[in-house]
């Protein structure tokens, strides 16, 4: 028996870049909605597919790993099918390939359109209008369509037009004056995507709320999520420190924003050091004094955490230094996983800081059976991060790999559009057709 | 009309990631039922609270999370809990609940109970690590979320501990996800009839996530590469945080368009060095620094948003360091009308960040400002069929916060 999927049937064509876009779609395409991208073999969208469509082998190397971690550090033939944040971003989804600039592209694209329930686009305001794809045309197509836009700062206002990406319009809504450590200046920040997850779930939302709107009315309507705005609610507690005492808060490294003591990142036991990133570190979270006279016992009560000042949340968080060193010499010398089994069994938040690859072999993720195992065409066969979560009866299951450039063609041609084969000599052509990037594109 | 208008959601969650999720359903019109225990939501105990001072009606935290919801509070070790429990479950649509695994079992109140008063009711549990495997019962707060299944690892400085984000924004970023996982829930049990459990786990949540963690596990498999800790301040062209007049700018240089940057700078004689527009040579230190002499002078004499101006103008990726003054005093998010405003009996008038997003149909609306503890006990119960004397019972022991 096949398992129901709760949006199967639901027809989502991905005109989205980068992250914030694409982690929406891919979340449509877990709960089983046929996520469909077009592709253009003329045109490279950059940090979708990978920097370059055809990067030099010293490119990758000097890109940071997340970006230029490639199947054995090599380019390969294709290397815009195993990039591994487009890989990260496109599992459960379907690619086909069409020139928009062209008026036959632009059709197969109305064509979709009127097949289809979503269109999800976050390009930088005025990409889709250049192509003549406005809401109006989309509307003509279907009238029944949702349109979903993710501009970063909206699509009016005076930063309609800015340029963005989430480290961007974070600064902007506070995030990186609010974030890093409290005792160095804000360059010493690394980039930051969360307002992509933000967006990227709620966009998510947005669309099944419009689905069930749709459902009960039988309209679609366009949504608009402004990335900067939607990122606000992560920072809720300066938002509103502002807004009922004029309180401008600061950054405050690991500290709790609510004031509970001690909340630090310690050194654990290290194998090497963080050149080689070996390093390892335990976070350790006290939120109460019961907590902490559990903490102090484990550590076997040495004199310093003894000290009648640190009895108090007040008092630790007044002395939160001279409390960080005592507990990074008694865990310096520990494994952080045997940290964490200890204090846990205290009733205490702790978890080692986990430099990814160390996921693979934790036994609680492999409890939960939390990897899948999948085959790229081009890249082999790995394990790769899980759902994000547990369907007790639709389950959410990786039924198409992270989808090669192009690999959808016959079936959106073909079988959903129902091309003639004269019509589909012509778009191949034309150039329209293709598993590869048109050499001309770097 | 609002888009969830014809839902009700039983929320039996507290904190952030929790209400923060059934808050986003609450925006969308669904009557969104909060159950708290006598003496409340704990997030009415933290901060930051109106005047500074702790006070369980004024945390502009839980005021944030819990807009356009009802409280009633229920003690479900009471029998008379119980029964207005059950009576709330059967009207309700979706259950949605983050106690740590087995405490509503304990009560008598978990998903055999949801189950057996109706077994097409979709039940969300958001929990630490999941219901299932070694760490179910384990603790975890912002940062330890953050650090062992975000990437946490690799932010700040190569020599210092790793650095978290601002605030509680990974537990934000989990309630976004657990929002996109009721809905799932709720268009199962719509289109198929299919009631469930769904288990969220927040750790999960974060694994899998799009901010790198997920992509970086993925690179480590491809080419066994890992990624370092490092600070993103000026490494050039310009990429990363410069100082500017009277702050910061953040800077990302991606689209490999040197054209737009001369633009900006209105200096294109800087960039004409062929070294500075080649795509390997530009990863040069030595080369980077050549050419961060001209671009710190540059910012140096300029104020952030005069650099975010001409970097709007030229299409380059920028956003200049906002501190919470700056952002609330800003022109745009004012012309757009992100800022709502209320009143509340506690806060006085309020003001704080709007619509989650704009729908053209049935989208975001402040129906009500969060509830004060227990406001609601007495109209929901009565909707809801629950006989006087439990009522009664359920007010005498809610009356004890």
């Amino acid at each position: 028996m096949t398992t129901h999927k709760p949006l199967e049937g639901i027809r989502v064509i991905d005109l989205c870049v980068v992250w914030a876009g694409p982690f929406a779609t891919m979340l449509l395409g877990d709960l089983g909605a046929e996520v469909i991208k077009p592709e253009n073999p003329f045109v490279f969208q950059p940090m979708t597919r990978g920097a370059m469509a055809r990067p030099p082998q010293i490119l990758l190397e000097r890109s940071i790993a997340w970006s230029g971690g490639l199947p054995r550090n090599e380019v390969g033939p294709r290397p815009w099918n195993y990039n591994p944040t487009f890989v990260s971003l496109y599992r459960n989804k379907k690619s086909f390939t069409v020139d928009l600039r062209r008026p036959e592209g632009k059709d197969i694209l109305r064509r979709l359109v009127a097949v289809s329930d979503v269109v999800y686009e976050n390009n930088a305001v005025g990409t889709l209008e250049k192509l003549g794809i406005t809401e109006e045309w989309l509307r003509e197509a279907n009238p029944r369509i949702i349109l979903v836009r993710v501009p970063a700062y909206g699509l009016t206002g005076p930063y309609h037009n800015a340029r963005a990406l989430g480290v961007h319009l974070e600064a902007v809504m506070g995030h990186t004056l609010l974030r890093g450590y409290d005792d160095a200046d804000p360059s010493a920040n690394t980039a930051i995507y969360s307002g992509d997850y933000m967006a990227g779930a709620q966009g998510a939302l947005a669309v099944m709320a419009a689905l069930w709107y749709r459902e009960r009315t039988g309209e679609g309507q366009t949504i608009e999520i402004a990335q900067a705005e939607n990122a606000a609610a992560m920072f809720t507690q300066a938002i509103m420190d502002y807004s009922l005492n004029r309180n401008v808060q600061g950054a405050i490294g690991n500290r709790d924003v609510h004031g509970r003591a001690p909340c630090g990142v310690y050194p654990a036991k290290s194998p090497g050091t963080a050149a080689t990133m070996d390093d390892r570190w335990i976070a350790i979270h006290i939120e109460n004094d019961d907590q902490w006279q559990r903490l102090v016992e484990a550590m076997g009560s040495p004199a310093w955490a003894l000290d009648p000042r640190f009895a108090t949340n007040e008092g630790r968080a007044a002395h939160h230094r001279e409390i960080d060193e005592g507990i990074a010499a008694w865990t310096r010398e520990r494994e952080d996983y045997d940290l964490m089994h200890q204090l846990q069994a205290l009733g205490i938040a702790a978890a080692p800081v986990l430099e990814a690859s160390r996921m693979f072999d934790d036994p609680h993720l492999r409890a939960r059976d939390f990897f899948k195992t999948q085959t790229v065409r081009d890249a082999g066969t790995h394990e790769y991060v899980g759902p994000l979560w547990k369907f007790e009866k639709t389950p959410v299951e990786f039924y198409q790999p992270p989808v090669c450039f192009g690999e959808h063609n016959e079936y959106v041609y073909r079988e959903l559009l129902k091309v003639s084969d004269e019509e589909y000599a012509a778009l191949q052509a034309g150039g329209h057709i293709a598993e590869e990037y048109d050499p001309s594109v770097p | 009309m609002q888009a969830l208008d014809d839902l009700r959601v039983l929320d039996l969650t507290h904190h952030i990631a929790g209400p923060y999720a059934t808050r986003l359903l609450a925006d969308l019109g669904a009557d969104v039922i909060k159950i708290e225990k006598p003496g409340g939501d704990i997030a009415r105990q933290l901060p930051p609270f109106k005047g500074g001072a702790p006070h369980p009606e004024r945390s502009g935290l839980f005021f944030h999370l819990n807009c356009n919801k009802r409280s009633v509070v229920l003690d479900l070790r009471e029998p008379a809990g119980k029964a207005a429990l059950e009576a709330l479950a059967k009207t309700a649509h979706v259950v949605v609940e983050n106690f740590a695994p087995g405490t509503l079992d304990r009560l008598g109140v978990g998903l055999d109970f949801f189950r057996r008063i109706n077994p097409a009711l979709p039940v969300v549990s958001i929990s630490n690590f999941g219901q299932t495997g070694p760490y179910r019962d384990y603790r975890l707060s912002e940062l330890t979320l953050y650090g062992f299944a975000g990437e946490m690892y690799s932010m700040g400085l190569t020599e210092r501990e790793p650095v978290k984000m601002a605030g509680t924004a990974a537990l934000f970023e989990s309630g976004a996800a657990a929002s996109v996982a009721i809905m799932g829930a709720l268009w199962a049990a719509k289109r198929f009839g299919i009631g469930q459990h769904v288990d969220v786990s927040l750790a999960e949540t974060h694994f899998g996530g799009v901010d790198r963690r997920h992509a970086t596990a993925i690179a480590y498999q491809f080419s066994g590469r890992k990624t370092i800790r490092a600070a993103g301040g000026g490494a050039g062209m310009p990429q990363g945080i410069y100082p500017c007049a009277d702050g910061y700018v953040e800077f990302t240089n991606a689209a490999l368009r040197p054209d737009r940057i001369d633009d900006m700078l209105g200096h294109p004689e800087w960039n004409q060095d062929p070294r500075f527009s080649d795509p390997v040579q530009r990863l040069d230190p030595a080369v980077i620094e050549e050419w961060n002499v001209y671009f710190l002078t540059w910012c140096l004499e300029r104020t952030k948003r005069e650099i975010w101006a001409e970097a709007r103008r030229a299409k380059v990726l920028c956003g200049p360091l906002f501190s919470m003054e700056d952002l609330f005093e800003d022109d745009h998010f004012r012309d757009r009308g992100f800022w709502a405003r209320a009143d509340h009996p506690e806060l006085g008038e309020v003001e704080f960040p709007g619509r989650p997003f704009i729908m053209g149909k049935g989208g975001w609306q402040l129906r009500r400002v969060a509830p004060l503890l227990g406001q609601h006990t007495e109209e929901v119960l009565r909707e809801a069929g629950v006989d006087d004397a439990t009522i009664g019972q359920v007010l005498a022991a809610g009356g004890a916060r």
